[in-house]
């Protein structure tokens, strides 16, 4: 017994949206986009200046009081987000026999993922520099002549 | 019956193991990034709070996990573009092999020569 696979070229026949389309092309438009946004990220935070090491409360600070970086993280989060939801979402489709638990997970990880793109936005466009409770050692040095007006 | 696939384009030889890396890169950059928009989140709740998270980045054993986050989003990303040439440029499946092997070398390449200089910054600590 042989599979009838369907000519692979034959035009659609559906007249409705065809979002596996547009998630395929996604992936596609994203991907490139995201090795400028993350390659950078990486670059900037990981390979220069003192790597690691300088990573804390007021390097964050530093780069988020120019909205050039605010702007270039909320970017690559969303963009990363959801490209690699769709490409979880591929995965579990392609490993899940039982329809229920297939829109479970899928349900699930569309979930988590909305939540932390709302997260992540938040975080950025509500983020205080120079909290006014915290211990003045920690902060980005910008604090002090704010502090001291 | 048994079929022996001789190797296509997907199967088998350098077609099914770029498409293996590239899941399991995939998968493991999305947990990573799960995690990450958390511990940036941090800074939300105290510059305190975020520091003495962000501290556990620098120790010996997550740093080294840094490298293989390195390599696997290195690796992800060229092997990325790879794909989308395979795709949509003419020649891409018949430079699919050597374009594999290109992204291969350059990933190794650059976490090799990132590698000394972050050692030195986490076993140090
Ligand atoms: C070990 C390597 C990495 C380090 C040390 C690191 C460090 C940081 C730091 C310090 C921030 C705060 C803001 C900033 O500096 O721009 C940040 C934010 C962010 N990083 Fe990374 N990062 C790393 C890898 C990655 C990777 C591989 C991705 C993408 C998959 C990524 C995605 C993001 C996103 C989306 C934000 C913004 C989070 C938000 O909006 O709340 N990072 N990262
Ligand atoms: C650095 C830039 C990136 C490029 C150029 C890129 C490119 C791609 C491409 C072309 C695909 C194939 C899609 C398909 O076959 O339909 C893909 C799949 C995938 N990507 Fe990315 N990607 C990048 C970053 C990321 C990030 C940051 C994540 C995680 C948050 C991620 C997670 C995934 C996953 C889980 C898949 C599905 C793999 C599979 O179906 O086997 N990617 N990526």
């Amino acid at each position: 017994m042989s599979v009838q696979i369907e000519i692979p070229n034959s035009p659609r026949k559906e007249k409705v949206t065809n979002w596996e389309k547009y998630g395929w092309l996604y992936m596609r438009i994203s991907g490139p986009l995201l090795i400028v946004l993350i390659f950078t990220h990486v670059f900037v935070n990981l390979f220069t200046g003192e790597g690691i090491k300088q990573i804390d409360f007021a390097f964050v600070a530093g780069k988020w009081a120019d909205p050039f970086w605010q702007w270039w993280d909320v970017s690559m989060l969303w963009l990363a987000l959801i490209h690699g939801t769709l490409g979880m979402r591929t995965i579990i489709n392609d490993y899940t026999e039982k329809p229920k638990l297939r829109t479970g997970l899928v349900g699930t990880l569309w979930s988590v993922s909305g939540a932390l793109i709302l997260l992540g936005t938040l975080v950025v466009f509500t983020f205080d520099p120079c909290p006014a409770t915290a211990d003045p050692n920690l902060l980005p040095s910008f604090c002090e002549a704010i502090a001291s007006n | 019956m048994s079929v022996v696939p001789a190797g296509t384009l997907y199967r088998g030889k350098v077609g099914m193991w770029s498409w293996v890396l590239h899941r399991v890169s995939g998968v493991a950059i999305f947990f990573f990034l799960l995690v990450h928009v958390l511990d940036t989140a941090l800074v939300r709740v105290s510059p305190e709070a975020y520091d003495i998270v962000i501290q556990s980045y620098k120790t010996p054993i997550i740093g080294l996990a840094e490298l293989g986050l390195v390599g696997a989003i290195l690796f992800h990303g060229l092997n990325g573009v790879r794909i989308i040439l395979v795709d949509f440029w003419s020649k891409g499946t018949r430079y699919q092999n050597a374009m594999f092997w290109i992204v291969l070398v350059l990933a190794v390449g650059i976490t090799a020569y990132f590698t000394p200089g972050h050692l030195e910054r986490i076993l140090e600590f």
